[in-house]
């Protein structure tokens, strides 16, 4: 019970805070940062208590079927009109998602200290943002799951033409309008869910038992796929990704890349395709040729980019193909290795994506050319890029290594031979991700500092924090794999028994 | 006994503990200590290693996994997991890497004493050396990989140490990416054999038998194998792994140029352990690269290609650290085709024996700049005189290494000029000889070059020896006297697992005298060239004033030059030039031809909103006789 109430309090909480700190004038600038950050490490704290409660649970009952088995569960009558339910649960792998979104939000949190002006709306927008993301994570009423998706676009709008740089109006609204896109896909087909089910529900427990016609799932699940893909910058919808994250505040970036682009994942796996088996199964072997363009060329163009956030975006971009290849395959493995993607490649990106905004505000320059010899000025934060960098191209001990190996192996168990031979493609582009990451870390640290950076001090506690903290999650999932993996697997298990049907 | 094998896990773990405390507590502020602290923890491990190999020593030759955990699960049968495989050449190779790292540990403490940063240099060493023996011990292909690429980074991190030298900072990243590409294929293999296989284990793969796979199929993207054809396929990719890390002919170019490293570095990385994993890993899977034939054959023409060729190179150069570079890639070379020629003991017989003099050879070379400030032969000559210990150490390993009894050096190759011929490789055997005798002549070359002749810098003081950095050369030069005599051991021990060697008994007693003879001509050859009264050396060293073949030997075939076209021009300057135009412009104006639709498609509507009453009505009767006409209406 208590557990139920701390998980509702999960995204309840950031909201409340917003209004808590609505009365505090906006000069007591350092009071509402402090609450805000209190808020953040409580929501943070209460989901490192929830996924070890969670996890140990899902050990002592393995599931069955094709039946998720939820915990945590809040059920209420909502919109009795339509019938739809405010219905939160958790599972094995909503939990790691809801655990990866406090730690990114927190950090980013942490990272924003000095916002500068507006300081009290900023922390109000990533509150929200908060809410939102774990809301989406949370719910299993398609309803309220889309209402939170649609939260979140809203918010990186405001929060990105209001602090964000350069072409911050362009980026913000490049972002929210191909997200809309998004949005207007999903909701179709949403609807053509609920009416094609015949139970009047949106529940998605219920809908994954009923077998929805063939004919209607040919067509939606394409939309319903592509409508996700967008916000996982699915090539062609890649596009909104480099010029938004380039524009936007590190903390948003670290909050798009890190969550909001797996959000899209996210809801391939647990919607897309758990409720449409066979429309997944027939799809998807066209839809994965869009992948190549991720993983494979996406990496290529990063090796030319010479903007920081730009070849964090396309790395991006390429990390994120991979997840969608091992959605693709649809074998045990890489479904289980998409989702160690998803919550490798969310710390690994906001770790990426918080030491470059530690640098621009810094240096004032995202342009690489005009960089080096930093790590003499700025050694910790020097390193953490490093160590983002060796994380990002699949060195083993960490995270990142363990979802690429887990996708390949599962990709390649597809006995298709266009899964096999996009497998072999994305296996010997490792080598590309090398290229652009040692490029990079090497113009930026290393050869002779500039003479304006000589004043530039290193990572100070709160900086030092967020570093660290993101480093020891990429760390621990790296170097104990099996857990995770194990408690991934309890939450996949129904998704896998629905595709066999 | 049984008491240290209990323990054994602390083998690995006091390196990695030497880089924790390095890397968190001492560090930089502490550079003497993160030194000390290093050096004693390798120093535990080779102990430890001491007391687990020679405490075996004969009790069971066996192959035995001390201990193994499970790591990452794939499915219900297929897992990942981690341990300590201990057979004869996983001993060989722990005794090797943990002797050679403590004694370079021990000889950086005072070869770095001056560098402001010596607390990283010794952290990184420390996950070196982790990293090797985890490789070393490995059960499997996954934990193998895994070590493999951590290998790859603290090399790529030791090359780089100096990372404002922009110098060092290329070869790190040519060495890393290099290997990377090769590791690729690496992976790539793993990825194939393991689902074929359904294992990782060394002990699985190594006891196939084609046969059982030769009816089933595999689809590879293009077209169908057999699971046969399928193994081979992976095994090839597999050797490609070692290929890069091995540095053969032609994914040697990182070698040479990651001299730029300390020479410690180079000492241990470059030329005693991390190059050997490539031969390391087909003398660990030797049961089933035997199974395909084309492979060995491959093995086999890589690397007497690439002695050759790199004893051609070392002729020419004036850098010493490079000239011992090429000199390890073609003894690797040695190596490689000894296993091409099923002369598997033969092979790891010389892993073990070169590991020893070519470490030395580093050292010596290291003490030799530390005197000299300068790595090129222009600069040193006569360096006898000072450097005593070092002069006779490093005579001892050009000896070795230019096979004159009774150095060690002498009993390897001899094993692997006699499998050579004992299976049918004539051809090979003539050019492995040719080489041995270039060997000869390039190490003394520079042998003389350095110690012999008039002094080419003069100093105001000249260095005395230490005792840190003698020390070590000492002992090695030791090891490379008695590590010869070990070749009983080697037969009886380090036989592949699993097969069984053909057997000709073929007997070649020629063989050791011609080799040698041909060595010592080669030597005389040089003292005629570098020490002799008649000797013009000022010639000898001039790089200019040369014919057209000695140049471009010199530039060393030109390979850098062509990698740095293909990679540079081709793929970053073309393909992906290409495809961020393409993402930019194509993508992009579709992108703007969307939201200009879009933005029309508003302004038409907007121009139907006239606010004129008859329009609107007129237009709804219209719409509604049309959908009349469709019938869909009941009006």
């Amino acid at each position: 019970m208590l557990e139920t109430l701390l998980y509702n309090s999960i995204w309840i909480l950031p909201l409340l805070t917003t209004l808590l700190c609505v009365p505090i004038p906006r000069e007591k600038e350092k009071l509402i940062k402090n609450v805000h950050l209190f808020s953040g490490f409580l929501v943070l704290g209460i989901a490192v208590y929830l996924t070890i409660q969670l996890y140990f649970l899902s050990l002592a009952s393995p599931v069955q079927g094709s039946v998720s088995v939820l915990r945590f569960v809040t059920e209420l009558p909502w919109l009795q009109a339509i019938n739809a339910h405010y219905f939160i649960g958790a599972d094995g792998l909503s939990m790691l998602m809801v655990l990866l979104t406090a730690v990114v939000v927190f950090t980013g949190m942490l990272v924003s200290l000095n916002i500068g002006k507006g300081s009290k709306e900023f922390f109000a927008l990533i509150q929200i943002l908060g809410t939102s993301i774990y809301g989406v994570f949370m719910s299993f009423d398609l309803v309220l799951f889309f209402i939170f998706y649609e939260m979140e676009a809203v918010c990186m709008y405001l929060m990105i033409a209001g602090w964000g740089s350069g072409k911050k109006d362009y980026g913000g609204k490049k972002l929210t309008l191909t997200l809309a896109l998004g949005s207007a896909m999903i909701l179709a087909v949403f609807f053509g869910i609920h009416v094609e089910s015949g139970i009047h529900s949106w529940n998605i427990l219920e809908l994954a038992q009923v077998k929805l016609p063939e004919t209607f799932q040919m067509w939606a699940f394409p939309i319903l796929f592509m409508g996700f893909a967008v916000s996982g910058s699915l090539f062609p919808f890649h596009f909104w990704s480099p010029d938004g994250h380039s524009a936007a505040p590190t903390a948003v970036s670290m909050l798009a890349a890190g969550v909001m682009m797996k959000m899209g994942t996210y809801g391939i796996l647990r919607i897309a395709i758990y409720l449409m088996p066979e429309g997944a199964r027939f799809a998807l072997p066209y839809l994965v040729y869009l992948t190549i363009f991720n993983v494979v060329l996406a990496a290529f163009i990063a090796v030319r980019h010479k903007d920081l956030k730009y070849i964090t975006a396309y790395s991006s971009i390429s990390h994120l193909g991979l997840i969608f290849l091992g959605i693709a395959a649809l074998t045990p493995v890489s479904l289980r290795g998409a989702a160690l993607q998803m919550l490798s490649h969310g710390f690994l990106t906001a770790l990426f994506f918080a030491a470059v905004g530690m640098i621009y505000s810094r240096t004032h320059t995202r342009n690489i050319l005009e960089m080096g010899g930093l790590m003499k000025q700025i050694p910790f934060i020097g390193v953490a890029f490093v160590i983002a960098g060796f994380a990002g191209l699949g060195l083993p001990g960490f995270s990142g290594f363990i979802a690429e190996i887990t996708i390949f192996i599962g990709s390649f168990e597809n006995t298709s031979p266009v899964f096999r031979l996009i497998t072999i493609l994305a296996v010997l582009s490792i080598t590309t991700t090398a290229i652009y990451i040692l490029q990079t870390a090497n113009r930026m640290l290393n050869g002779a500092l500039p003479g304006r950076f000589a004043a530039i001090t290193d990572a100070g506690p709160g900086e030092k924090t967020v570093l660290v903290l993101l480093i020891l999650c990429l760390l621990g999932l790296g170097l104990f794999p099996a857990p995770v993996s194990d408690f991934l697997d309890s939450s996949l298990a129904p998704i896998l028994e629905n595709l066999k049907r | 006994m049984t008491n240290i094998l209990g323990y054994s896990y602390w083998i690995l773990l006091l390196p990695l503990l030497g880089f924790a405390v390095n890397a968190l507590v001492l560090g930089n502020r502490f550079p003497r200590a993160a030194g000390i602290v290093s050096t004693l923890l390798t120093g535990g491990a080779a102990v430890l290693t001491g007391i687990l190999v020679f405490g075996s020593f004969g009790t069971n030759p066996q192959a035995q996994v001390l201990w193994e955990f499970p790591f990452l699960r794939f499915s219900e049968t297929f897992a990942a997991s981690m341990g300590m495989l201990f057979d004869p050449l996983s001993a060989m190779m722990l005794f090797v890497v943990t002797v050679i790292s403590t004694l370079v540990h021990i000889y950086s403490l005072e070869y770095m004493k001056h560098d402001p940063s010596s607390g990283r240099f010794f952290a990184f060493l420390s996950l070196f050396t982790f990293a090797m023996l985890g490789l070393v011990v490995a059960t499997n292909l996954f934990q193998m990989f895994f070590f493999w690429e951590l290998v790859g980074i603290s090399s790529y991190l030791l090359i780089g140490f100096w990372y404002q030298k922009p110098s060092a900072v290329s070869a790190s990243k040519q060495a890393f990416i290099l290997t990377r590409f090769a590791d690729s294929f690496f992976l790539l293999g793993i990825v194939l054999v393991s689902y074929i296989v359904g294992s990782f284990d060394f002990a699985t793969i190594n006891s196939l038998s084609l046969a059982d796979f030769s009816n089933s199929f595999i689809q590879l993207g293009i077209a169908e194998f057999s699971k046969a054809q399928g193994l081979a396929i992976g095994a090839l990719f597999i050797f490609i792994g070692g290929w890069g890390k091995s540095a053969l002919f032609p994914m040697h170019i990182w070698l040479p140029n990651a001299m730029e490293g300390p020479t410690p570095v180079s000492s241990i990385i470059h030329s005693a352990t991390m190059v050997v994993a490539g031969v390391y890993l087909v003398a660990r899977l030797f049961p089933f690269f035997m199974l395909h034939e084309n492979i060995l054959q491959l093995i086999l023409i890589l690397g007497i290609v690439t002695a050759l060729f790199a004893a051609v190179i070392a002729c020419t150069q004036t850098d010493i650290k490079r000239i011992l570079a090429y000199s390890t890639l073609s003894q690797i070379g040695y190596m490689m085709f000894a296993l091409g020629a099923l002369g598997y003991t033969a092979s790891v017989f010389h892993v073990f024996t070169h590991a020893f003099f070519k470490c030395m050879l580093f050292l010596v070379a290291g003490a030799v700049i530390h005197q000299v400030h300068s790595n090129y032969l222009s600069s040193m000559g006569g360096l006898r005189k000072k450097m005593p210990w070092t002069y006779v150490c490093a005579l001892i390993a050009c000896l070795s290494i230019s096979g004159i009894p009774p150095f060690s050096g002498f009993f390897s190759k001899e094993e692997i000029f006699l499998a050579t011929l004992q299976n049918g490789h004539p051809v090979v055997f003539a050019f492995a000889l040719l080489t041995s005798a270039l060997t000869a002549f390039y190490m003394f070359r520079m042998f003389f070059l350095v110690f012999h002749g008039n002094a080419r810098t003069q100093f105001e003081k000249p260095v005395k020896e230490s005792l840190l950095m003698t020390l070590p050369i000492v002992i090695l030069a030791i090891f490379t006297v008695i590590s010869g005599f070990e070749k009983n051991i080697f037969a009886e021990y380090l036989v592949p697992p699993q097969v069984t060697l053909p057997h000709t008994g073929a007997h070649f007693p020629w063989i050791p005298f011609a080799a040698t003879a041909l060595s010592l001509a080669a030597i005389i050859l040089a003292g005629i060239f570098y020490v002799s009264p008649r000797a013009q050396i000022a010639k000898a060293l001039d790089e200019d004033n040369r014919s057209r073949f000695y140049k471009i030997v010199a530039h060393k075939f030109y390979f850098d030059e062509i990698y740095y076209a293909v990679v540079r021009q081709f793929l970053l300057g073309g393909i992906a030039a290409f495809l961020k135009w393409f993402d930019n412009v194509v993508i992009g104006s579709l992108v703007k031809a969307a939201t200009f639709v879009f933005q029309k498609a508003g302004d038409a509507v907007r121009a139907a909103d006239t606010g004129y009453l008859p329009f609107y009505l007129g237009t709804l009767i219209a719409g509604l006789l049309f959908w009349r006409f469709l019938g869909n209406l009941p009006l």
